[in-house]
């Protein structure tokens, strides 16, 4: 048996690192995007929310939302620059933005440099991350079914034929990356408090490719993907604890067999609606009366 | 094929779930101490030498009729190094395997998070190489279940200070570090205030990241400012790769760094490239006691034990120092202990001040590397 607080702690950080995954799934599973930076979110909202805390005492909503808010303003500035570059390029670009956040933060003592920053306000608790992702999941979910998200979607399937049928490909693009790196700034925030403790160290490369490895694993396009990839990738480890050396030998032979077996990720493509359960509960109905 | 691979997997997965928890009920007669730190990562070398020698502390201890009559079973979890994943394993620890007291990590930024968790279980911790003053003292307040084994940073940047400019009377020095790293970035900066403040200079201060092998653009402009002692506050690989670069440049400035160049590679990877070189360690590695403690551990594991190694051993020390002294298995009671402990062990002193949470006079000792082998100079403490 597992102890609740032991639980607790794992879906707390499940939580956290949904938002940055969700963000990543619109830009990526959505717009057909890549990303290697979003770390790089991550760090501009963890410090821009510590900061609103400590220095500027203000409650932990507001600083989160600040936070968010300064990543997506970080992410036009990329996004102006580098998205009209085409596919591998904007992918390269992210990679080396991320990069550059992490050094840069290295640096700047006025945060703690390479040391850190410790003693930030214990301020995340799972009540406060899961209310947060449901209203994250609503909204995106939103947006996806939205005029928008059709639109991304276009852009993702035959950007070519889009821009001929008027969509505006580089606007929607460009909303598509705000909006995720809002996601990721968020969860950088929920990190900090939850921790207490910043680190430039946290938000390497490795972190970005994780993100994007439980987009992909999840299913493309699909948020309950996210959603499902996310408890998944995050709870693993953690259940192969007692594996010691092998725990990420083992982690990474399941995550190659499950995207082997099914390439498209665990939900490519798909969500699992109210809808969708009703029609299922339905046809097996259905099914049962045929059989009698 | 798919449905056999998630059959597998789920098989696996089963498995694993039980293999954490298998039968073995803590019986009243076991009691649990848990170790954290680097198993897998860049750190892994110095976390397996860790978890190496806390086994053994605890087999001896063991084989001697245990603690309080009760044997002592140790718990170890892997952090890749990280931070979350030091608070996960923390929480594990202390929530599902109940240990009373935790030994490690190695790194400052796996023990700072861990504070918040060990403050909610009443769970003591004694980290080994965690240098970060940050780790037991935020704001002037102490944290109250934060211990460590070790000297700080401030204390051994100083002390390498201190060596440079009144013992061995250089007045000029360079400073090369790692720009990303906390421990050279923490050395510089002490290194750096207790020099200026003892009257000597710094000509050059050249940064490079982490992973870099090539140093000699900023060694050039290091040997343009002509200084007379370069201080490298970083671990062995880099310092092996920039010692030998800085003599191809035609260098003659005396080298000097902090205890991240203790290894046993040093030596044979930069050669003649850091022969007369200083640099700043834990302990002196001739000294009797250490002796029994590193052959007991190559006859156990076939190797040399690392740094890590000698303090994880002290801190196993000092917890069952404070265990005897509280006479109980309770966290509070030997957190209480822990801060009253004044014992000497492989490392040297360890009186652990109860403002700081920190071994306090310790000795750092200086070790020169000349004809190509490890000498023990002094026991020095800086003025």
């Amino acid at each position: 048996m597992l102890s609740w607080y032991y639980i607790k702690g794992i879906l707390t950080l499940a939580g956290i690192y949904l938002l940055p995954v969700l963000g990543l799934s619109l830009l990526t599973g959505f717009t057909g995007l890549f990303s290697f930076g979003h770390a790089g979110f991550m760090a501009i909202g963890g410090y821009t929310t510590a900061f609103m805390m400590v220095k500027l005492n203000l409650p932990l909503i507001p600083s989160l939302i600040i936070g968010g808010l300064f990543a997506a303003l970080a992410s036009f500035i990329i996004g102006k620059l580098t998205l009209n570059l085409k596919g591998d390029y904007f992918c390269i670009a992210t990679l080396g933005f991320g990069e550059a956040i992490r050094l840069i933060l290295d640096n700047v003592q006025y945060f703690g440099g390479a040391r850190g920053w410790p003693g930030l306000p214990l301020k995340t608790t799972l009540t406060t991350v899961v209310i947060i992702d449901i209203i994250a999941v609503i909204l995106l979910r939103n947006i996806v079914n939205s005029r928008h998200g059709r639109n991304m979607i276009a852009v993702r399937e035959e950007e070519l034929a889009s821009s001929v049928i008027g969509i505006n490909v580089f606007k929607h693009k460009m909303m598509s990356l705000i909006i995720s790196a809002f996601y990721a700034g968020l969860g950088g925030g929920l990190l900090a408090t939850y921790l207490g403790f910043l680190q430039p160290k946290m938000f390497s490369l490795v972190r970005s490719t994780e993100l994007t490895i439980i987009v992909i694993f999840g299913g493309l396009g699909s948020i309950t993907g996210s959603v499902v990839g996310t408890l998944i990738l995050i709870a693993l480890p953690e259940i192969l604890r007692s594996f010691a050396n092998w725990r990420l030998v083992v982690y990474g032979i399941i995550v190659v067999f499950i995207i082997t077996a099914r390439p498209e990720g665990l939900f490519g493509g798909k969500e699992l609606s109210f809808n969708f359960l009703k029609g299922l509960f339905k046809r097996s109905v259905s099914k049962a009366r045929g059989e009698n | 094929m798919k449905k056999l691979v998630s059959l597998m997997l789920s098989v696996l997965l089963i498995i694993s779930l039980f293999s954490g928890c298998s039968g073995k009920q803590a019986s009243s007669d076991v009691v649990k101490v848990g170790w954290i730190g680097s198993l897998t990562g860049d750190q892994a070398v110095w976390g397996i030498s860790e978890s190496s020698a806390v086994e053994m502390f605890f087999e001896e201890i063991n084989n001697n009729g245990g603690l309080l009559g009760k044997k002592i079973e140790v718990v170890k979890y892997d952090t890749r190094g990280d931070g979350t994943e030091a608070v996960n394993a923390v929480r594990r620890l202390t929530g599902q395997d109940k240990v009373i007291a935790i030994i490690g990590p190695n790194s400052s930024g796996q023990a700072i998070p861990i504070s918040s968790v060990l403050e909610e279980m009443k769970v003591p911790d004694i980290a080994t190489v965690a240098t970060n003053p940050k780790v037991t003292v935020v704001d002037g307040k102490v944290k109250p279940y934060n211990f460590r084994v070790c000297f700080i940073d401030p204390y051994q940047g100083a002390v390498a200070a201190g060596y440079a400019i009144d013992v061995l009377k250089f007045n000029k020095a360079a400073i090369l570090y790692d720009v990303g790293d906390d421990y050279s970035q923490g050395l510089t900066q002490y290194f750096e205030e207790t020099f200026t403040k003892k009257g000597g200079k710094i000509v050059a201060k050249e940064g490079f990241k982490s992973g870099d092998v090539d140093f000699r653009a900023q060694l050039t402009k290091i040997k343009d400012a002509n200084p007379d002692v370069i201080f490298m506050p970083y671990f062995f690989k880099e310092v092996a790769l920039s010692a030998k670069q800085a003599r191809e440049l035609g260098i003659k400035a005396t080298f000097i760094g902090g205890d991240g160049w203790t290894s046993d590679q040093l030596i044979s990877m930069a050669k003649d490239a850091i022969e007369g070189s200083y640099y700043v360690n834990h302990l002196d590695y001739n000294d009797p006691t250490v002796q029994d403690f590193k052959n007991k551990y190559k006859e156990k594991f076939g190797k040399d034990p690392e740094l890590n190694g000698y303090l994880a051993y002290d801190a196993c020390s000092m917890l069952v120092e404070a265990i005897k002294k509280a006479n109980s298995f309770e966290g509070e009671k030997i957190k209480d202990a822990l801060e009253t402990v004044d014992i000497v062990g492989i490392t040297g002193k360890l009186k652990i001040g109860k403002d700081s949470h920190n071994p306090e006079g310790k000795d750092a000792a200086i070790i020169k590397i000349e004809n190509g082998a490890l000498k023990f100079i002094e026991k020095y403490q800086v003025q």
